[in-house]
């Protein structure tokens, strides 16, 4: 920290080591997103002073105390909101949302539809163990239907959200999906999606080993199937996306699914912020629009 | 007595009751006239009934009256509805061709302007209106050329037929007026002061500009909606990043985000949109992350009435969010307060890091004052209390954003700063940030971190004034209001006093803090006192008492949607003098 300040600085994995170790359950897919995340960082060489990791509540959000960036450890199902002004207001900083499938998809659902659309550039990593963890498991929008759980023991009776379709749906500009278990893959994804300017959606495989015995580790490993392996695919075509985003089961893509850079990202599309980040803008109006303000009222 | 004058347009929305509004008061405030307007309307925007008062005098003009010197009725229902109202001394101007008079009350004039023979009424649908202007004009004595001036300025933009021909029309109303009807008693007179006229949305949201507000958020809600348009239509030359939201948690929450990383935040709402913002200022409050929220009451509960004022937010505003955490809330007394109290509620957020309030209600949100420009002072006061927005190369890894202190205030380090890296939590945490929540639960540590925020109470408490009574200390009656009830309270103490029963005025701008052991102190030596508020339970009185144990001899409210008009006031305190009753309910005359 002491050199934070001094050009020959580099980034290192101790630099971003939190004040605390995580208290995920031992064996859960969150430890694994976080090294990922750790190393993009330092791929990345980008200073932590200069990162905000938001989250909301649950099991994956708490992942901001578990990382030395600047971190909010916000509301249920709010990250995305908090975070859309974080960007607004001082849009120099790199931002990452993280948090898990009942945070965004539920509780947060209309956020994450309003996030995508507007462009936001941040990236945002869910980790979808398609149940609820720190609740003590109930069913989450990502649960497959016929899954016994806590709050439905006699089975999902309620078909899941594809987290793929409806961010491409939505109008997000990069789309990917990682696993957990696949560090190299998902940590490559993660410096995409930082590096990508506008929102970047990246739903992570992250299995909760205590609470959910069905998308365990050993039943998503032989399914995972890497889009770059397809050499037909194309991230650039939207339809092409979507029909990829509907492959769920013997063989679940992952991998980039979509990205497009021809839209700005919404503070690049705001003339009041062509001048430099809010933040660093003078608090008083100059007297001569002042007065053009009064004299509208006279 | 103040003298004052005031016209009352009635008609069916979408008729344009509003541009003959907009017409007299420019014409007024150019006159060097005070004026208030208020506009009683419906959630509709074609048909219905809008009724639009506007009272002006050389003096300071504080709320709509009692009485109505004009009245000009667009249609039939607005004759047939506000006729009644006129007393001696009062005219009428209305459309002979469409409408019919019905009984006035001995002294009113009657003026009926043959409309179809005064107008091609074929080629201009609202000549009816413009006809009706330029005979006010005529009868007010204020001469034809002030009205040719704001009928051109208005529409310069459609060209030189369009004014033309308006300002023929308008001369034609005036002429026959001058031939036709007599004057009034009182030509209104002329001063050589300059007010702008502004609602006290507009007065909000600009004075979220003079306070250095550089992220405004919302999503719409009446009666809030103005202060989202001014910033929407001023953002790109004040430099405010302005954003219309999903739904008010969105709003809230982001308002925070902006507000975590180093900017002055603000968003308005009305009470249903308040309600979804509540866990918002409690995480505003856990993470010490100031903001500033507008709540414009209007009549609730749930939907309730759009577009009718209320008071009845005030436990909403104190119980917003569950858990015990510091907070401002003020309520401005008038317009041109609504401008100058943002800047300090921002001062008293940002150095005690914390959620303000701002309580205003429709009354005050949309109606509109004169003001004097002097007091739209652009360049109040900034305080931004501790922030720390400069890199330190030697914290060395020790700086403790949530630092235990005697005032409860930790330095505040916004995201971007070097050696200031920590985290901002919602769930409780130590001095370091790291959460006491789950793992590391611990009952010393919490306490500590409670009383460090509680303890802001008392510098809060401290950095605002106590209420104070105006007009004579030795008075019969003693009326409490608070917020908007300023001017009308102030104007039924004048009628009293001149009618013999001495009356002073103690109005709220702070509802917290409250400064009760003040207010006690105070209200000791008074003889009767009165709380004067617009919701059915009494929401002051009973906060007053509940951090007080102070009961008044007698309660006025009203709950019917309208603000109270002088003479409501007037009346129930007599009836409570007399011993009649210690709970008056006036009933609201104006059929609206």
């Amino acid at each position: 920290m002491a050199t934070a300040l001094s050009p020959q600085w580099r980034v290192t994995m101790a630099d971003l080591k939190g004040k605390v170790d995580p208290d995920w359950c031992p064996g859960c897919g969150d430890f694994g997103v976080l090294a990922a995340v750790e190393k993009a960082l330092v791929e990345l060489q980008i200073p932590n002073h200069e990162v905000v990791t938001i989250s909301g509540i649950g099991c994956s959000s708490n992942f901001p105390g578990f990382i030395n960036t600047y971190g909010m450890h916000t509301l249920h199902g709010r990250a995305l909101a908090v975070a859309t002004g974080v960007k607004l207001a001082n849009h120099d900083l790199t931002v990452l949302v993280t948090g898990g499938d009942g945070d965004g998809f539920g509780i947060g659902g209309n956020h994450f539809m309003h996030t995508m659309r507007r462009n936001v550039d941040l990236l945002y990593i869910v980790m979808d163990n398609q149940i609820y963890g720190l609740t003590t498991g109930q069913t989450s929008p990502t649960s497959r239907v016929g899954m016994k759980t806590k709050s439905m023991p006699f089975g999902n009776i309620e078909s899941p959200v594809n987290p793929i379709s409806l961010a491409l749906a939505a109008g997000a500009t990069f789309v990917a999906r990682g696993f957990s278990g696949e560090q190299k893959h998902l940590t490559e994804l993660i410096k995409q999606g930082i590096r990508h300017k506008g929102f970047s959606f990246l739903d992570v495989f992250s299995p909760c080993v205590t609470y959910n015995h069905d998308n365990t580790y050993q039943w998503l490993r032989p399914r995972m199937k890497k889009l770059e392996d397809d050499s037909a695919f194309d991230s650039a075509d939207w339809l092409a996306a979507m029909e990829k985003s509907l492959i769920w089961g013997d063989e679940i893509p992952i991998g980039k699914f979509f990205e497009r850079t021809d839209l700005p990202a919404l503070h690049a599309a705001e003339p009041v912020l062509n001048a430099g980040a809010l933040v660093h803008s003078a608090p008083r109006i100059e007297e001569n629009v002042v007065r053009t303000f009064i004299a509208e009222l006279m | 007595m103040k003298r004052t004058f005031a016209i009352g347009i009635g008609g069916a929305a979408g008729q344009g009751v509003a541009t003959p509004g907009d017409i007299f008061a420019k014409i007024f405030i150019r006159r060097g006239l005070h004026l208030n307007a208020y506009n009683a309307y419906q959630s509709i925007i074609r048909g219905g009934h809008t009724f639009l008062t506007i009272r002006t005098g050389p003096e300071k003009v504080m709320n709509m009256g009692d009485r109505i010197d004009l009245l000009i009725p667009l249609n039939q229902d607005a004759m047939d509805r506000h006729l009644g109202l006129l007393g001696d001394g009062a005219a009428c101007i209305f459309n002979a061709d469409t409408i019919k008079t019905g009984s006035a009350a001995d002294g009113v004039q009657l003026c009926p302007l043959p409309v179809s023979r005064l107008a091609d009424i074929t080629r201009n649908k609202v000549a009816q209106n413009t006809l009706a202007v330029g005979a006010a004009l005529s009868m007010t004595g204020i001469g034809f050329q002030a009205l040719e001036e704001v009928l051109t300025e208005q529409f310069k933009k459609k060209g030189d037929a369009v004014v033309a021909e308006n300002v023929g029309i308008a001369r034609a109303g005036y002429d026959y007026a001058s031939a036709n009807f007599k004057p009034f008693s009182w030509p209104l007179p002329r001063t050589e002061n300059r007010y702008a006229v502004l609602s006290g949305n507009i007065a909000m949201a600009m004075g979220g500009a003079a306070a250095g507000v550089k992220f405004y958020c919302a999503y719409p809600m009446s009666p809030s909606t103005g202060v989202l348009h001014w910033m929407a239509a001023h953002a790109r030359k004040a430099g405010i990043m302005v954003r219309q939201v999903e739904d008010e948690i969105g709003v809230v929450n982001m308002a925070i985000g902006a507000a975590h990383a180093g900017v002055r935040s603000m968003c308005a709402t009305s009470g249903g949109g308040f309600a979804l913002m509540s866990e918002g200022l409690g995480l505003s409050a856990m993470m010490e992350t100031p903001v500033v929220v507008i709540d414009c009451q209007r009549a609730g509960p749930s939907t309730g009435v759009p577009t009718k004022t209320e008071q009845g937010d005030l436990w909403q505003m104190l119980g917003a969010a569950f858990g015990d955490y510091p907070r401002a809330i003020a309520c401005p007394l008038d317009i041109g307060d609504s401008f100058k109290i943002i800047a300090e509620i921002f001062n008293l957020a940002d150095r005690f890091q914390c959620p303000g309030i701002v309580l205003s209600d429709l009354l005050l949100s949309e109606g509109r004052l004169s003001v004097d420009p002097k007091e739209l002072d652009f360049a109040p006061v900034i305080d931004r209390g501790e922030l720390i927005t400069t890199p330190e190369a030697n914290t060395n890894g020790g700086y403790k954003r949530y630092k235990i202190t005697d005032s409860g205030i930790s330095p505040r380090a916004i995201p971007g700063v070097a050696g200031y890296v920590h985290t901002a939590a919602s769930d409780e945490h130590d001095e370091d940030g790291v959460l006491i929540s789950d793992e590391f639960t611990n009952p010393a540590k919490r306490r500590a971190m409670m009383e460090k925020r509680m303890h802001k109470i008392e510098g809060i408490a401290a950095a605002v004034p106590p209420p104070e009574l105006s007009g004579p200390r030795d008075a019969d009656i003693t009326l409490i209001g608070w917020g908007s009830t300023k001017g009308v309270i102030e104007e039924a103490c004048e009628i009293l006093t001149a009618q013999g029963i001495a009356a002073n005025q103690l109005q709220i701008r702070w509802l917290v803090p409250l400064h009760g052991e003040a207010i006690v102190e105070t209200l000791k030596s008074t003889r009767h006192t009165i709380i004067v508020e617009n919701n059915y339970s009494g929401q002051f009185a009973r906060y007053l008492r509940s951090e007080t144990s102070f009961v008044p001899d007698g309660h006025i409210r009203k709950y019917d949607g309208e603000p109270f008009m002088p003479h409501h006031i007037v009346e129930a305190v007599k009836e409570q003098l007399s011993g009649k009753t210690k709970l008056s309910v006036p009933v609201h005359e104006v059929l609206v």
